[in-house]
């Protein structure tokens, strides 16, 4: 079973984003869960939310506490202690934008969603981004599962948009840029 | 008796079987000074008057089958009209 | 269950599940008053209003007070009424569920479980709806978005069958607010395994009756009498529903009333309620630990609780409820269940997750080990 715990901001589409991705985990037929720590409504406000992704039925209840990935929303969350707690060394680190890597010694993939996010979209909002960056950096679930998943929930032009998104997302990160981030911070 | 599941009674107009008529002690007496103005009907608390219209001339009649002789009617006249008598039985 | 199943899995989140269920069996009236988190299943239900996809009409009210009234007129007049709630909303309703059973209109209701005030929080424990075992209702609770998909189309079926209301309780955002694999069935199958609603009597101005009437000290008690046999009797339809949606569709849980898993050759077992049975699930294997999972709070399955513990050393019962000034609700319950059995097993209660609080994967482990030690007595999970 594969854990991945996201953190965002309250508007941000965390826990949009934990959904969508247990929907195109159940698209890539396997048994997913997606649910948010749930809290009352905040924007701005640091949230969390969690998606499962397993080849076997999933029966476990309980929040996250060791993410074998990490998938950050908003890189000025990255100092948080909640944000840090219960990785792994081989807990891997996804995020949007640069981000302190000398807090961390697991292996970070960044790539500047924002930027991409505001050209395709007109808005800040990186959720789905995110999971085309998932996607190719860990080939755990397909881009045209998570297309499809957006175009279940969002639907009309946000869903176009987004899926236009995903796809640039996809297509334009990879891994090997992200180990060379990682190569550079275990030199220095 | 039969319990109907959930106290319900099936067939309407059971309060009608039940005439209250025989609770009365003191029965009231409508006069000649009554002058069908209705006041009696609307207070009755168990709708037993009703004005009628006896040769050309309005009046209130009791249905002494469920007049429970309250006296609310004999309290509320305005015309004094309705007396009262004790039940001999 | 444990099946791997076909190409793709739909994925959605559990109220939207409930909703989905709600709307196969073609409830004619709903009545709903908004609460968290009981509000991701009627928010799905307006939706499908609004798309024309909803065989019946939402009722606007101004008080889960109002919700569960409007289901009374509603039902009597001879279709189906639902609506759903949580925490205080439930309490608000308190008085008129007895009217409803007492009226034997089988109401069917969700209750997304919340705690309760003060102090204020909207996270998910049981005392809501445990609270109302008293009020008449059959009470069934459920694990996953499976089985609240599932138990909610059997809970029509109950309902009409028993002329009893049956409350559907799954776990606040723990369980509802979760996106899952729900195999979902069509209308066909629904309209096939929930016959049409045809009471016998039903509120009708050609042909007046009066319902619910008064009960004199010498009827009143009879009634009562006679509720209580109905929902005794009420284990017989809950299991053959259980039996018969298994042989419609696949899927059973237990024998509707409780469900043993990893039971046999166990000298230990845990008991519990809702969807922290799933947490237990992997742990029992490991602690080799049978689990017993109460789906029915209402009736209360006391005898199958006692056969599935007579050969144990010791049971735990974890709960996310507490009866203030007493114990945990379902273990003391549980302990009176047990009374019959000529060799008893130690009994221990846990409270926990009350409020919210996350049950995690160490304190099912200490819990589980607690209970293997055979201590008695209750203890908190914080």
């Amino acid at each position: 079973m594969i854990e991945i715990r996201f953190h965002g901001r309250g508007g941000q589409g965390a826990v949009t984003a934990a959904a969508l991705l247990a929907k195109a985990a159940g698209y890539d037929n396997k048994f997913s869960q997606g649910f948010p720590a749930f809290g009352v409504e905040r924007r701005g406000a640091p949230v969390k939310a969690f998606t499962r992704i397993s080849d076997d039925i999933i029966t476990i209840r309980s929040q996250i506490y060791k993410p074998d990935y990490l998938i950050i929303l908003d890189p000025s969350l990255s100092g948080l202690d909640e944000v840090k707690e219960g990785l792994k060394p081989d807990t891997v680190i996804i995020v949007n934008g640069e981000i302190d890597a000398s807090g961390f010694e697991q292996k970070i993939y960044s790539y500047d969603a924002t930027s991409l996010a505001l050209k395709v979209l007109g808005k800040d909002i990186v959720n789905t981004a995110m999971l085309g960056m998932f996607a190719k950096a860990t080939g755990l679930v397909s881009l045209e599962s998570i297309q499809k998943a957006i175009g279940d929930i969002f639907g009309g032009k946000a869903g176009e948009l987004n899926m236009e998104l995903v796809k640039r997302v996809y297509d334009e990160t990879g891994s090997n840029e992200a180990k060379e981030a990682n190569d550079k911070e275990t030199e220095g | 008796m039969t319990l109907n599941e959930g106290a319900i009674v099936k067939e309407p107009g059971t309060s009608r079987q039940n005439k209250t008529g025989s609770w009365r002690t003191f029965r009231p007496i409508i006069t000649d000074k009554c002058i069908g103005c209705r006041i009696c009907e609307w207070y009755c608390p168990d709708s037993a008057i009703k004005v009628v219209e006896k040769d050309g001339k309005k009046v209130a009649v009791v249905d002494y089958d469920y007049c429970k002789g309250c006296l609310i009617c004999l309290g509320v006249c305005p015309q004094k009209a309705i007396g009262q008598e004790k039940e001999k039985r | 269950m444990e099946k791997k199943e076909k190409k793709g899995k739909n994925v959605v989140e559990v109220a939207q599940a409930v909703a989905e269920a709600v709307k196969l069996c073609e409830p004619g009236v709903i009545p709903v008053y908004p609460i968290t988190p009981q509000t991701h299943v009627s928010e799905t239900l307006a939706k499908m209003e609004a798309d024309g996809d909803l065989s019946g009409e939402m009722i606007r009210v101004e008080s889960e007070q109002s919700a569960i009234s409007a289901c009374i007129g509603a039902q009597a007049t001879g279709v189906r009424a639902y609506t759903a709630t949580s925490s205080q909303g439930l309490a608000l309703m308190h008085e008129i569920l007895f009217i409803v059973s007492g009226m034997r209109l089988p109401v069917v209701m969700t209750v997304v479980n919340r705690s309760l005030s003060a102090p204020l929080s909207i996270w998910n424990d049981q005392q809501d709806s445990i609270s109302q075992r008293d009020t008449g209702w059959i009470q069934l609770h459920v694990e996953d978005g499976q089985e609240a998909f599932d138990t909610q189309v059997q809970a029509f079926k109950i309902a009409q069958e028993t002329r009893l209301p049956v409350m559907v309780c799954l776990d606040g955002f723990v369980l509802s607010h979760v996106y899952e694999p729900v195999e979902f069935l069509t209308r066909e199958q629904v309209k096939k395994f929930v016959p049409d609603y045809k009471p016998e009597v039903s509120l009708n101005p050609t042909k007046p009756v009066s319902m619910g009437t008064l009960g004199t000290p010498e009827y009143y008690i009879q009634f009562r009498k006679q509720l209580q046999d109905a929902i005794k009797q009420s284990r017989e339809t809950i299991t053959k529903v259980n039996r018969e949606f298994a042989s419609a569709f696949g899927r059973s849980y237990g024998n509707g009333l409780i469900e043993t898993i990893n039971l046999k050759g166990k000298k230990h077992a845990l008991i519990s309620i809702g969807s922290v049975a799933g947490t237990a699930r992997k742990l029992i294997e490991k602690e080799n630990i049978g689990l017993i999972k109460i789906k029915s709070l209402r009736p209360f399955p006391a005898d199958d609780i006692a056969k599935a513990c007579e050969d144990l050393e010791s049971v735990g019962v974890i709960e996310k409820d507490i009866s203030l000034g007493g114990n945990g609700a379902i273990y003391d319950e549980v302990k009176a269940a047990l009374y019959k059995l000529e060799k008893r097993p130690k009994v221990s209660g846990f409270i926990a997750g009350i409020g919210g609080r996350d049950i995690n994967l160490n304190d099912m482990e200490a819990v589980l080990k607690k209970i293997k030690s055979g201590k008695e007595g209750t203890e908190w999970v914080m």
